[in-house]
């Protein structure tokens, strides 16, 4: 399977084009089509998660430990000697100007890993689709887009070069921007698209720049030639740095860092499902999956081996702490776990800047089984329990005693995301901080832990408004069907085991020996586990939970700081901060769109009316003359002229020679017998003397 | 012997033929004509055959016979046709080559 991996993004792109020819016709409506093709992608990728181990294996002949040590010498060497190499097959695309622009794959262990948890995220998401979506209006083209997405989705993970992975990018962008707007009657939600697409275009451009600036640098567009070439010692240091910085701009643009987070919450416009399969498991994290696929070039761009500050790691811990501070105020469920999404996310993105590549993968890892787990129980809320709003405020509480199932799922992934032994969210999130600590970033650790009580606390509140207290909604909550609550105790099952997969003081580390690279990658440090860290991250954490509990739960509404933001102007000034959501979107709508559209724009306007329409106009009519000029004298006497000639002449001959065709069989043998006796006069006539 | 006797005869042979191809309005007798025309260019083969003492002449006219063979057959048919198609063999009222 490791040599045929196209198959796997192949089925759901497949499954696309039936849907949308044949879906409408068949007896489920397209939804049968999209399982069965994801249901097959995913059992391919479980094979190829298999061999892929088993080649691992192979090649260390089951030593793991000694693999961790052999990173110093690999790039030296060229990578040749040591190492598990990727299993890369290129075709040749297209040809121009002596350069090859190949299409293939390139699998190794963060490949797989990506394949078998988009594969397995999608399929349930669709299994959950169907009962979600029960009545929808687009049901059938909504699965078409699912499978568009997941086909998307696998080829950027598969892609053996940059350039592949860009369509990847766009086309998973492209599908975001479909299933946000997939209601987009209504005005709100086809805005919300149009944001989201346009907000990740900024980062989409740095991402172009930075993938012209590798290909005119290493040469190539391939993923293991770049790699390579940032590692061989001969690249110019600049140049890496500015590739990394451009590359690093798509990744804050795609996967939701601060400053161009803001499109993350208002995605939650779309439904439930594609919250949680694109905006939450799988479509934000690819510019987590890009930083891990190319991080030689941001290890040595961003000087991270140099240990203190650098930009990935800074945007990544602001990004943590403004996620988590702006969960506190939403009244919606979806915006509470997008914010949570972007905090997250914040900390892949810390931990690969402070060089903890296995820890920010594993946390990719666990994170989008919790998560996508938690953005189907708040859809299962919505759809049994709260008449289809996300207001827990106003149409939640109390839900755990009619909606036990998603109640036991929702707690198993809050608990996971709050970091609480021994669920996932636990060993990949201490291992973050672990490997943060053992490398000398301590003022990150630190962000990290913040991030970690606040991350606790929301969630309390969070799980508090939508089960605890009195139910304020106005329907009859009721269990969610079982293609609702199927899928989500498949996802916690995950939620509770995926982090064994590396525990390190339990002496685990399959994770990092089955899928960290070892060809052509930096050398990366491991942490011993910290037993005093874990104790502070949990103890931390239960002190968060333990706050927003006695917050929320010891009275109706904040107990004692209840009324607080209108008696404490300061409390009252942050409130309201936070509620504008730092005042970035007022940011960017009011002070740059607005001002483009004002100033910027206006005086554009009197340029193009009176500058370039004047010159635009002049050469209109001058050419218009020339023209004119040309039809008259040139092409209707002499071109045409010579052309009617042609076939007035033809047509003449043509009549001429017309009247020997008579259809007489014996008017042509005669002629014929009249030309052979003219013939054979000539002859005797030539012969004759 | 006399070769001009028998070139004689070949050519008279072949006048007629063509006469007949020429002016006979009916299918069936301008096939005929043909293969006079035909056998008087094996009268000739023969002839000049014996002439030279050579035998790829009479060797020539056996292929002849057998081309002649087909070719009736073949015209036969489309004689036939003809007639089903138009009800009349008249070889002038087939004008659709007409230009």
């Amino acid at each position: 399977m490791l040599d045929y991996a196209w198959i796997i993004p192949a089925l759901p792109a497949v499954s696309f084009f039936v849907i949308m020819f044949f879906g409408k016709r068949a007896p489920k409506h397209g939804a049968e089509i999209g399982i069965a093709a994801v249901g097959a992608s995913f059992l391919l990728s479980c094979v190829a998660v298999v061999e892929w181990i088993n080649r691992v294996e192979d090649a260390t002949g089951g030593e793991s430990h000694g693999l961790v040590a052999l990173g110093k010498s690999i790039f030296a060497a060229g990578g040749a000697e040591h190492g598990v190499a990727p299993v890369v097959h290129t075709l040749t695309w297209w040809t121009s100007g002596g350069t090859e622009f190949g299409v293939g794959t390139t699998v190794d262990g963060l490949t797989v890993m990506m394949m078998f948890v988009v594969t397995l995220i999608s399929l349930l998401v669709q299994i959950y689709s169907t009962a979600y979506m029960h009545d929808d209006r687009r049901y059938t083209w909504f699965f078409a887009c699912l499978s568009l997405f997941t086909a998307s989705m696998l080829t950027l993970v598969v892609s053996e070069n940059l350039l592949q992975l860009l369509v990847g990018w766009e086309l998973v962008g492209l599908c975001s921007f479909m299933l946000i707007g997939h209601w987009w009657e209504d005005r709100a939600n086809s805005r919300a698209a149009i944001k989201a697409f346009l907000t990740t275009r900024v980062g989409d451009i740095g991402l172009m720049i930075g993938v012209i600036i590798m290909f005119f640098a290493a040469g190539t567009f391939s993923i293991v030639g770049i790699n390579e070439y940032a590692l061989g010692g001969e690249a110019q240091h600049s140049l890496l740095m500015f590739g990394a910085l451009c590359l690093f701009i798509g990744i804050i643009g795609k996967s939701g860092q601060f400053p161009l987070h803001t499109w993350l919450p208002d995605a939650m416009a779309g439904p439930t499902p594609v919250s949680a399969l694109i905006h939450a498991a799988t479509m934000v994290v690819a510019g987590v999956y890009l930083g891990a696929r190319v991080y030689p070039v941001l290890y040595e761009g961003f000087n991270i081996h140099d240990g203190g500050a650098n930009f990935m790691a800074i945007i990544g811990g602001v990004t943590i702490l403004i996620g988590a501070l702006l969960a506190f105020v939403q009244r919606d469920i979806k915006r509470v776990l997008a914010y949570s999404t972007i905090s997250q996310l914040g900390y892949m993105v810390m931990a690969l800047g402070v060089g903890a590549w296995t820890a920010a993968v594993f946390h990719l890892f666990t994170h989008a089984f919790f998560k996508a787990l938690l953005f189907l129980g708040a859809g299962s809320v919505s759809h049994s329990g709260s008449h289809h709003s996300f207001d827990m405020k106003s149409d939640m509480g109390g839900l755990r005693k009619h909606m036990p199932v998603t109640f036991a799922t929702f707690m198993i992934g809050s608990l996971a995301l709050a970091g609480i032994f021994p669920l996932a969210g636990f060993w990949s999130k201490d291992e973050i901080l672990a490997t943060a600590g053992e490398s000398g970033f301590d003022a990150f650790v630190v962000v990290g832990l913040i991030g970690a009580v606040l991350t606790a606390a929301y969630m309390t509140r969070c799980v508090y408004l939508t089960f605890f207290g009195e139910y304020r909604g106005h329907g009859h909550p009721h269990e969610s069907p079982r293609a609702i609550t199927v899928p989500l105790i498949i996802l916690s099952v995950f939620s509770v085991l995926a982090g064994f997969a590396n525990a390190v003081p339990l002496g685990i580390h399959k994770f990092t020996e089955w899928f960290e690279p070892t060809f052509a990658f930096p050398h990366l440090v491991h942490a011993e586990f910290d037993y005093s860290l874990a104790i502070i991250s949990v103890a931390i954490a239960l002190v968060g939970i333990g706050i927003a509990a006695s917050l929320w739960f010891r009275k109706e509404e904040l107990g004692p700081f209840a009324g607080l933001t209108k008696r404490n102007a300061l409390a009252g000034r942050g409130y309201t901060f936070l509620e504008n959501k730092y005042y970035l979107d007022f940011l960017y709508e009011n002070v740059i769109v607005d001002g483009i559209r004002g100033g910027v724009a206006r005086a554009y306007y009197w340029f193009d009316q009176n500058v370039i329409d004047a010159v635009v106009k002049g050469v209109g009519r001058g050419a218009a003359r020339a023209g004119r000029f040309a039809y008259d004298a040139l092409d209707q006497r002499v071109v045409d002229g010579s052309i009617n000639a042609i076939a007035a002449g033809t047509g003449e001959a043509g009549g001429a020679v017309r009247t020997v065709q008579s259809g007489r069989v014996q008017r042509y043998a005669l002629l014929l017998f009249a030309s052979v006796g003219v013939m054979a006069l000539a002859v005797f006539l030539a012969n004759v003397d | 012997m006399d070769l001009n006797a028998f070139l004689i005869l070949a050519a008279v042979l072949f006048c007629i033929g063509i006469y007949g191809v020429l002016a006979r309005r009916n299918g069936v007798l301008v096939l005929m004509s043909v293969e006079l025309m035909l056998n008087a260019v094996n009268i000739n083969l023969i002839a000049f055959s014996a002439y030279v003492q050579d035998v790829s002449g009479q060797v020539f006219a056996l292929f002849v016979i057998t081309i002649a063979a087909a070719e009736v057959g073949v015209g036969l048919a489309i004689v036939m046709l003809i007639y089903r198609n138009l009800r009349s063999p008249d070889l002038d009222k087939i004008d659709q080559l007409k230009g």
